[in-house]
């Protein structure tokens, strides 16, 4: 048996989203103007046809969440999958006992999804699912997972991220969270919002709100806290905002541009770009404990945006003292640094993907700038992933296989993914404003 | 006192021109009488200190309001070096400031959307620099001097062509 993950940052009660921030405006309980939708601009050729039937319900009255329907948006989205509509099913078994293999041969279904709800308190309930072959006619996968009232459509979340992972041999990244920032004009105002949404673009909700701009958002890496730049009082700071309370704590206020925070994989420091008193961008780190200030660049160029590899002991950065951007690496204790790339006339704002490997940077590709990877053992270009005209900010979702990244769309900042192999686009629009700058979370502790 | 009010009726509305009215808590600050503390320096000042030659002080007055009025730098593409044609109105301003030394100004750089945002920081605080450079070279001090780039977030002008990427690369001088 499994039991339901709790979510990474409890962030399912309102109440529980408090700030207390001077000129920043905390916090709504959702965020109805920031909802994103989902669409595959770019799928497999052969997506998998699979048919997830609606789940059997024990218990008083209505079911209370249709668990099907989000499993089959999440494998829907993921563009690997073809879901089979409901009205297109011959029968809609919910017991094992009642799967007829022949029906679903028929309708060319390789796979097959079965679930029942069952309620067995006020709040609480136990979804069971089981996962079949079609073709071979046996189970793949069969799990029960106890929930509370709250946390269903995350139960259906977590059994797609087992499907998924079943029948790609990839961790599905369906329970996890992205951040991102958001801007809306009205005449002469602008507001600036930090939001933290399900990866599906649901349950979005507003952590930081500001009338000067907010950027440069980054993950701790258990996902209970996000560092970000603020403009508040005409000056930048780095923030760490704790999203479970909803307080956040200054950590750095000096001199110049305060920018690029990056939390360490350890998540005790943080890697940013400091100008200080004579406008000179380097990277430093600052131990988020003891504020111990560390400088690893002293170059007179620009260097910024940090990123650490994922062992960190590397950090890789941007840096345009050869002219223009390129991305260089330095010891995370300092010393000299190295250049990384040398295949393009701008590479910038570099991340690293989950197993070390590749790196993705915002790539200028014939005047676009683009998303593309460079493979770190050969220092080569690998792929250009995408093909707008300014596609910007790449981050890795957390099992390596998607990025995510901000593009425009008819003049509108929007968010896209990418898979890291090029095969599969989806465009994730905002219902107003310009969304931007978005970071994908951790996977949600057990 | 009346060359402080003049200059300040200027400079608030070459701040609406420049299409930046909505930041009433970054317009200049003058009351503290800095102006008139500073007032009576400068060549072109003298004449009416005198009482003669009213005429004269005011085409001198005009064409340095008509300088202190412009507050804005706009910068080459890629380029975060100041452009020739403002060398005389950062002299007027340079000059302003080293006559009146309680007057604080804040250089805000800006860039065009394209390429990373946080290098596009780098960028508008480079151009932001190369300002306050020149406002020293012309006799303000580092003191009244500060500096914030806002990169590409905070945008001039809408849309993504060439007259709003011209707009957007540029200082903005900023009387607190």
């Amino acid at each position: 048996m499994i039991r339901m993950r709790n979510r990474p940052m409890g962030l399912s009660s309102a109440a529980a989203i408090r700030t207390v921030l001077g000129l920043l405006l905390a916090v709504f309980a959702a965020a109805a103007h920031a909802q994103l939708d989902i669409t595959v601009r770019k799928g497999l050729a052969r997506p998998v046809p699979i048919a997830v039937v609606p789940f059997g319900w024990q218990g008083s009255g209505p079911p209370p969440y249709d668990l099907a329907a989000v499993i089959t948006a999440d494998l829907g989205n993921s563009g690997r999958f073809a879901p089979m509509a409901v009205r297109d099913m011959i029968s809609r078994p919910t017991e094992p006992a009642q799967v007829n293999f022949q029906d679903w041969r028929v309708s060319d279904v390789d796979a097959l999804v079965i679930g029942r709800l069952q309620q067995t308190g006020p709040d609480d309930f136990t979804a069971q699912f089981q996962l079949f072959d079609v073709i071979r006619g046996r189970q793949l996968l069969g799990f029960r997972l106890t929930s509370n009232r709250a946390n269903l459509r995350a139960t259906a979340h977590r059994i797609a991220d087992m499907i998924f992972e079943e029948l790609t041999g990839i961790p599905g990244v369906f329970s996890t969270q992205i951040a991102y920032v958001s801007e809306e004009r009205s005449g002469e105002t602008r507001t600036y919002r930090l939001i933290v949404a399900d990866a599906d673009g649901e349950n979005a909700r507003v952590i930081a709100e500001s009338n000067q701009p907010l950027m440069s958002p980054s993950w701790s890496p258990d996902g209970r806290r996000i560092a970000y730049v603020s403009f508040e009082g005409n000056q930048s700071a780095i923030y760490v905002q704790t999203l479970r309370t909803g307080t956040r704590e200054r950590v750095s206020m000096r001199a110049g541009h305060n920018g690029a925070p990056v939390f360490s994989p350890d998540g005790r420091r943080l890697a940013l770009t400091l100008s200080l008193a004579e406008g000179n961008f380097d990277i430093y780190t600052l131990d988020l404990a003891t504020q111990v200030l560390r400088r690893l660049t002293d170059s007179p160029a620009i260097d910024t945006e940090p990123t650490w590899s994922p062992d960190g002991e590397t950090i890789y950065f941007m840096s345009d003292r050869a002219g223009g951007p390129q991305i260089y690496r330095v010891s995370a204790n300092g010393g000299r640094a190295e250049r990384v790339t040398f295949e393009g006339d701008y590479n910038a704002r570099p991340r690293i993907s989950p197993d070390g490997n590749e790196l993705a940077v915002v790539h200028r590709d014939r005047g676009n700038f683009r998303i593309a990877t460079f493979d770190l053992r050969t220092g080569r270009l690998k792929q250009v992933l995408t093909n707008g005209l300014l596609d910007e900010s790449p981050s890795y979702a957390p099992n390596g296989a998607v990025l995510i990244y901000a593009t425009r769309e008819r003049g509108r900042g929007v968010l896209a993914t990418a898979t890291t192999d090029g095969t599969i686009q989806q465009q994730i629009a905002s219902g107003s404003g310009d969304v931007r700058e978005p970071v994908w979370g951790p996977f949600p502790r057990p | 006192m009346v060359r402080a009010s003049v200059v300040l009726t200027c400079v608030l509305g070459a701040i609406a021109v420049a299409g930046c009215g909505n930041r009433a808590n970054t317009l200049p600050d003058f009351e503290s009488g800095s102006a008139g503390a500073g007032g009576g320096s400068g060549a072109s000042t003298s004449p009416f200190g005198e009482g003669g030659g009213i005429g004269v002080f005011e085409d001198d007055l005009g064409d340095r309001q008509g300088l202190l009025n412009e507050l804005v730098v706009y910068f080459d593409f890629d380029r975060a070096d100041v452009p020739p044609q403002y060398n005389e109105m950062l002299a007027a301003h340079g000059q302003y400031l080293a006559q009146n030394p309680n007057v604080q100004v804040r250089l805000e750089g800006h860039a065009d959307e394209r390429g990373s945002r946080e290098y596009n920081i780098g960028l508008g605080e480079r151009r932001a620099q190369a300002v306050r450079r020149v406002l020293m070279l012309n006799g303000a001090s580092a003191s009244q001097l500060s500096t914030v780039s806002y990169g590409e977030e905070r945008p001039a002008a809408l849309g993504s062509d060439e007259e709003a990427y011209r707009l957007n690369r540029r200082v903005e001088i900023v009387y607190r």
